[in-house]
């Protein structure tokens, strides 16, 4: 082994001494579960509107029941073993969303409704909310004025 | 006691480990170790409601069980080191509430049983106590709830991530064995803070090996010993990546320590069956591992 004297040589070092995570095998369960999830939701999307309901109203009944089962399934603690195998799959489609609310809600119930889980509930979901409303207003100035 | 070396303190009349105590969780059961624990918990929660609660009782309990087996009364005890992980140590203070023993609360993270047991001897050593209560607990739920996400977050955790033990030890220093066999503490090297730059949280051990490297060396420099001197080098927690690390740094500064070196945090969970990566976290486990310590 060569000799170590700076820091980012023992970082290289580290590198190379760490096991990467299995990307390929990650990648393709993430895949096969967010492919599901999604297809889950196309088939709810196309039985509303095979009821006659509108686009718009069919959207929302998907993201809806989406949601609930995530929440219902983070609830039952199988949401985090779905989420250990599927990773992005189960964690980026909006299922991913009521999870990190909920989990928080959960684990910070022992300190009270009121700072537990309501001060808590968005420590996970937090920086989403931020980014992902500022964003909206930032676009929303731009399409404005010159669009 | 005297000043040896750069950072080395040498006991005069060594103080004993008179007696330890361990509980721990049901993962850690599970593990190779179990057979080596006092008591096996069955479930995290051990009927609390919260998790800081269960690791309180844990502590509680803990250190009932290791001054009844050492057969010293509770008002016998001079002092009382102990720490967690929680704000405040809480699992310590509120585990320790009603022992009525003089507390001094600790935080070391990884280190805090070490750090009770050198100023625990120190104590002994110097005469201001006589005996002299060390305890430290963790608990793998309360940890994550406090460092890391919510235990039902559907996240990945990489392999190099390290899994924390649920569990609690406790010794008791006396500066008499009473009659037993017990092992001594000749000589404490506390170490220095070494940070080489691991920004990673979930590389723990990469982090802390250089750190256990330079206080390693500084020991056998201090000292004038050899790796070969000690029937086992046992470090906390630097698990399966750290371990392979420090051996491998050790070796190129000119000290081997293949074949009297371990881990604690490789040795309680098997790696392959129980899912832990890159193995357990804490350093309490030392309660019944040998480090600086010879018998």
């Amino acid at each position: 082994m060569d000799k170590i004297e700076t820091k980012q040589e023992y970082l290289d070092y580290v590198d190379k001494k760490s096991p990467n995570s299995p990307i390929l095998k990650n990648c393709f369960n993430a895949f096969l579960v967010g492919g599901l999830i999604c297809s889950i939701g196309q088939i709810i999307f196309d039985f509303c509107k095979y009821k006659g309901l509108e686009d718009t109203a069919c959207s929302t009944i998907v993201s809806i029941v989406l949601i609930g089962l995530a929440a219902l399934l983070t609830g039952l603690n199988i949401f985090n073993k779905i989420g250990k195998f599927a990773g992005a799959g189960s964690l980026v489609p909006i299922t991913g969303f009521a999870n990190s609310i909920v989990s928080p809600a959960i684990e910070y119930k022992s300190e009270g409704y009121v700072m537990g889980v309501g001060g808590k509930m968005f420590t996970v979901a937090g920086p989403v909310l931020v980014y992902g409303i500022s964003t909206s207003i930032i676009v929303g100035i731009i399409a404005t004025f010159f669009v | 006691m005297k000043k040896i070396g750069n950072q080395t303190i040498i006991f005069n009349t060594p103080p004993y480990i008179l007696e330890t105590s361990s509980i721990v969780g049901p993962k850690e059961a599970e593990g190779p170790l179990a057979k080596y624990f006092d008591q096996c918990l069955e479930d995290e929660f051990w009927g609390e409601k919260t998790w800081e609660k269960a690791e309180s009782k844990i502590v509680k309990e803990n250190v009932n069980a290791v001054i009844s087996k050492s057969g010293v009364p509770a008002t016998q005890i001079d002092y009382c080191f102990a720490g967690d992980l929680l704000n405040q140590c809480i699992s310590s203070s509120f585990g320790l509430r009603d022992i009525n023993i003089p507390f001094f609360g600790i935080f070391g993270a990884c280190s805090t049983f070490v750090e009770g047991m050198t100023l625990g001897s120190i104590f002994v050593d110097s005469g201001a106590a006589q005996k002299v209560l060390c305890a430290t607990s963790s608990h793998f739920c309360s940890a994550e709830k406090q460092f890391r996400f919510p235990l039902e977050l559907g996240n990945q955790r990489p392999p190099s991530a390290q899994w924390t033990v649920t569990g609690s030890g406790a010794a008791i220093l006396s500066n008499e064995n009473l009659g037993k066999e017990c092992p001594r503490i000749t000589c404490i090297t506390p170490g220095k803070i070494v940070d080489m730059g691991v920004k990673d949280a979930n590389n723990m051990g990469a982090a802390m090996a250089p750190a256990a490297l330079d206080t390693l060396i500084t020991h056998f420099r201090d000292t004038g010993r050899k790796p070969s001197f000690y029937d086992a080098i046992i470090t906390g927690d630097l698990g399966h990546i750290g371990k392979e690390i420090l051996i491998e740094m050790a070796e190129s500064k000119g000290y081997n320590i293949k074949n009297n070196y371990n881990d604690c945090g490789v040795l309680i969970f098997d790696k392959e069956k129980q899912d832990t990566h890159s193995g357990g976290s804490r350093l309490w486990l030392c309660s019944f591992s040998i480090f600086w310590i010879f018998i």
